[in-house]
């Protein structure tokens, strides 16, 4: 099925984005000059846009591996079963990455 | 049939010596280890969230003091340490599945060896450093 490609593309999407993990972290150790400087990237719209990629390539990895663990254990394989999977991932993912940002901005977004 | 290798497969004596058999390499460790760090990261990924949207909007100080409790530095150690060979085996086998050019392989492999070693280092020196408070 050619949705399988997704699971690689977020993989690889998720690959480079840990650089994003790496730069939060390392400038929250390294002090407020370092940190603002990283909050002004992710606070502007081109940083949310790709932190909202980020949360939805994570979400349908994450999906989407589940359905390969399904298939490892050898269930799943029958051809509606097969095209529920990748549709259940491909909505999960879109559905929890939306669900995600509702509750980050009712937490976050009043500080 | 007295030829030696005979009992050992259709690979030729160099294939073997070159460690290119499937007996010669680590993919079944890394097929194996591929599927132990996903479903760590299964179990990990909602507290990570949970984490991330309590650092939501904070300054630094904040951010700093949240992350170097043991419980929160612990969770984020064990997500990136997982995160790194998940990552690091993933790529290899996009690289092995798309590159074909052998150097070019080679040099692709060792940069992501690289990469997903530094910037694990990267997120665990900061972890460490926020936890040790200094």
């Amino acid at each position: 099925m050619a949705m399988s490609i997704f699971h690689r593309a977020t993989g690889v999407a998720l690959y480079f984005g840990t650089i994003l993990l790496a730069w939060w972290l390392t400038a929250v150790a390294s002090g407020p000059g370092a940190y603002s400087i990283f909050s002004s990237f992710i606070g502007s719209w081109f940083g949310r846009l790709v932190l909202f990629a980020y949360t939805w390539a994570l979400m349908h990895h994450l999906l989407s591996g589940i359905r390969h663990f399904v298939w490892d254990l050898g269930y799943g394989f029958g051809p509606s079963e097969r095209e529920g999977l990748t549709w259940a991932a491909l909505i999960g993912g879109i559905v929890l990455t939306v669900l995600i940002w509702i509750i980050a901005y009712a937490f976050g977004g009043g500080r | 049939m007295s030829d030696k290798s005979s009992s050992k497969g259709i690979l030729t004596p160099l294939k073997r010596v070159r460690g290119l058999g499937a007996s010669g390499s680590s993919a079944t460790a890394d097929f194996w280890w591929q599927r132990v760090t996903a479903v760590g990261m299964l179990v990990l990924i909602v507290p990570v969230i949970v984490i991330v949207m309590m650092l939501l909007g904070r300054n630094q100080a904040g951010a700093g003091q949240i992350l170097g409790t043991p419980i929160v530095a612990l969770l984020m150690l064990l997500f990136v340490v997982a995160s790194a060979f998940h990552m690091k085996i993933g790529m290899q086998v996009v690289i092995e599945d798309y590159v074909h050019d052998e150097k070019v392989k080679l040099v692709a492999i060792l940069a992501n060896n690289f990469f997903s070693i530094a910037v694990a280092l990267a997120a665990i020196y900061a972890i460490l450093k926020l936890s040790s408070g200094v």
